[in-house]
């Protein structure tokens, strides 16, 4: 039994999907530059506005990128396929691992498409800074990739699309991903501190400033990782047990 | 080339009970299927052959009862690689073309069959190129069974192998099938098709309204229900006379002819032309599965006719499973 083929073929099948594929790396960008290029010596919370939402735009396409396997996941299992697949040794953790892995290759090259788009409008990090920004956005993917798992394992394909989309749209308009932050104070910002999107948006101001994250970033993706994981469980326990 | 992956035992079905809400899809079920043997499981649309088979895989859990598949729950026969299936729903798997399916299913396997192999003899290497969505449906079921078999399983569950396809590719299906079945693999199919019981199984086991109602050699299953058929003119007969000479189960009438279903036809010939010396034109032959299969069934339509309508009702409503 080789598992290396079972992410060999998730990984061809998921960049098939050349529309999928096309419209997560062009999004961000389009947008990216269509609201940017007017605002190039604007600031935002205190960093230039180019390098705010070209993090917010980096966040717009990886958190796309990272609830995909979910949208998979229940193509697969209305088709049929899943049922196919239980009856086969392959466990369904590995068949999650690969999703995962599938989820961090599309959303690597939108956050380097996007930063690149940056560059190209002024934005300019060292080295270290730019690898930070990247890790930081990377590591916050983790509870939008098993939010996508758990919505993956409990909706249709026709209910899924919609509700992936409001999510991720949701999220994105409480962290800040649109440009403009909600609140700057108040119970609303607490809430806003809450939210996994917050802390990935503002890794564009914490590399500038070279702190990574405070502890309660790393808590609230951690906390969100845990429970959406535990959650993750839970619904594939009840997909299994519908057969 | 026999496959010795799995310890003897065979599949042991023993008092197995599923219910959908007030339908009970299978009714305590005893069966047990020696390593080797190709069994058919024959029963009309709503009888409890998808459960059962679901049962078996490991999908759905039994409501009371037992399933072992070579000595071990469903699940760890599964797991350990000795399970190959064919469902009777669902689509491929997307974005793949048809060997890349056949690899990816082979390398879930510990002992696996050269992809090349089961693509020739299952015919699906005339479109190895193709995606899985642009298939035929019968190209599609040559793909399923590719699949099911690349993994080289001790035990083959086909549930409807040959719904979908044309009766050219079915004969094909079943010489493929039976070149496994010779490498002395467990197979269990479902099917409605008679003949297809009939003709490829060692065994038919006859399911209606969850329960088995007959198992035996398919010569054994027509001896069940009236195993030969009397036919003769002879009008202006009544039928429940007929009906109640010795070795008749029943009597049926079209036009002048009558047409008796025997237990035993030679004692029932003797007591027709010693009561009705006038009966002429007379022909005995053996009853088909299908005479056999509605003897059967026939009888247990009128005493669950309340089941009988509990089971169509979720047949139209979807079917169990």
């Amino acid at each position: 039994m080789s598992t290396a083929i079972h992410f060999k073929y998730e990984i061809v099948r998921t960049f098939r999907n050349r529309i999928f594929y096309a419209v997560t790396l062009a999004l961000p960008l389009v947008l990216f530059y269509a609201i940017a290029t007017g605002q190039r010596s604007a600031t935002q919370d205190g960093v230039s506005f180019p390098l705010y939402f070209m993090t917010a735009m980096a966040v717009y396409g990886a958190m796309f990128a990272a609830v995909s396997p979910g949208a998979r996941l229940a193509r697969d299992r209305s088709g049929g396929w899943t049922r196919q697949q239980r009856i086969t040794p392959l466990r369904a953790r590995t068949d999650i691992a690969a999703k995962v892995v599938t989820a961090y290759l599309i959303a690597l090259p939108s956050v380097v498409l996007v930063f690149l788009a940056g560059v190209s409008l002024g934005v300019r990090l060292d080295a270290t800074q730019w690898l930070e920004l990247g890790g930081l956005l990377l590591a916050g993917l983790t509870p939008f990739i098993a939010l996508g798992i758990v919505l993956g394992y409990l909706l249709s394909v026709d209910a899924l699309t919609p509700a992936i989309g409001g999510v991720v749209v949701l999220f994105a308009l409480v962290g800040g991903v649109y440009g403009f932050q909600l609140a700057h104070s108040g119970p609303l910002f607490d809430v806003m501190k809450a939210i996994p999107s917050y802390w990935l948006v503002q890794a564009g101001k914490t590399a500038f400033g070279g702190g990574g994250w405070p502890a309660q970033g790393w808590i609230v993706i951690a906390a969100w990782t845990a429970v959406l994981v535990g959650a993750a469980a839970l619904a594939y326990r009840r997909s299994a047990a519908r057969g | 080339m026999v496959d010795n992956n799995a310890p003897a035992g065979g599949i042991v079905l023993s008092r197995l009970s599923k219910s959908y809400g007030q339908v009970r899809a299978v009714r305590s079920i005893d069966l047990t299927i020696a390593p080797g043997e190709t069994v058919a499981l024959l029963g009309p649309n709503g009888a409890g052959k998808t459960t059962t088979i679901d049962m078996i895989l490991g999908l759905t859990h039994p409501d009371a009862g037992t399933v072992s598949v070579f000595g071990r729950p469903p699940a760890a026969a599964v797991r350990a690689g000795w399970v190959g299936g064919m469902l009777q729903t669902g689509s491929l798997l997307e974005h793949l073309k048809v060997r890349e399916l056949v690899t990816l299913m082979a390398s879930y396997y510990p002992h696996p069959l050269p992809v090349a192999d089961v693509m020739r003899l299952t015919g699906a290497d005339e479109f190895a190129g193709q995606l899985t969505t642009k298939l035929s449906g019968g190209q599609a079921q040559r793909v399923r069974f590719a699949s099911a078999l690349v993994g080289n399983p001790d035990l083959l569950v086909l549930d409807e192998p040959t719904a979908g396809i044309d009766v050219a590719g079915r004969h094909e299906f079943w010489q493929a099938m039976r070149a496994v079945a010779g490498q002395g693999k467990t197979v269990l199919f479902a099917t409605h098709y008679l003949e297809e019981a009939d003709a490829y199984a060692d065994r038919i086991v006859l399911i209606a309204h969850g329960q088995i109602i007959a198992d035996g050699p398919a010569t054994e299953i027509k001896a069940r229900a009236g195993s030969r058929m009397i036919r003769a003119t002879l009008p202006g007969i009544d039928l429940a006379v007929l009906g109640a000479l010795p070795g008749v189960v029943s009597a049926d009438r079209h036009g002048d002819a009558v047409l008796l279903s025997c237990s035993d036809a030679d004692t029932a010939l003797r007591a027709l032309l010693g009561s009705f010396p006038a009966a002429r034109d007379i022909e005995v032959r053996g009853g088909s599965l299908e005479e056999a299969f509605l003897e059967l069934t026939a009888d247990e339509e009128t005493a669950d006719a309340v089941n009988v309508h509990a089971t169509a009702g979720a047949v139209a409503a979807g079917g169990p499973r």
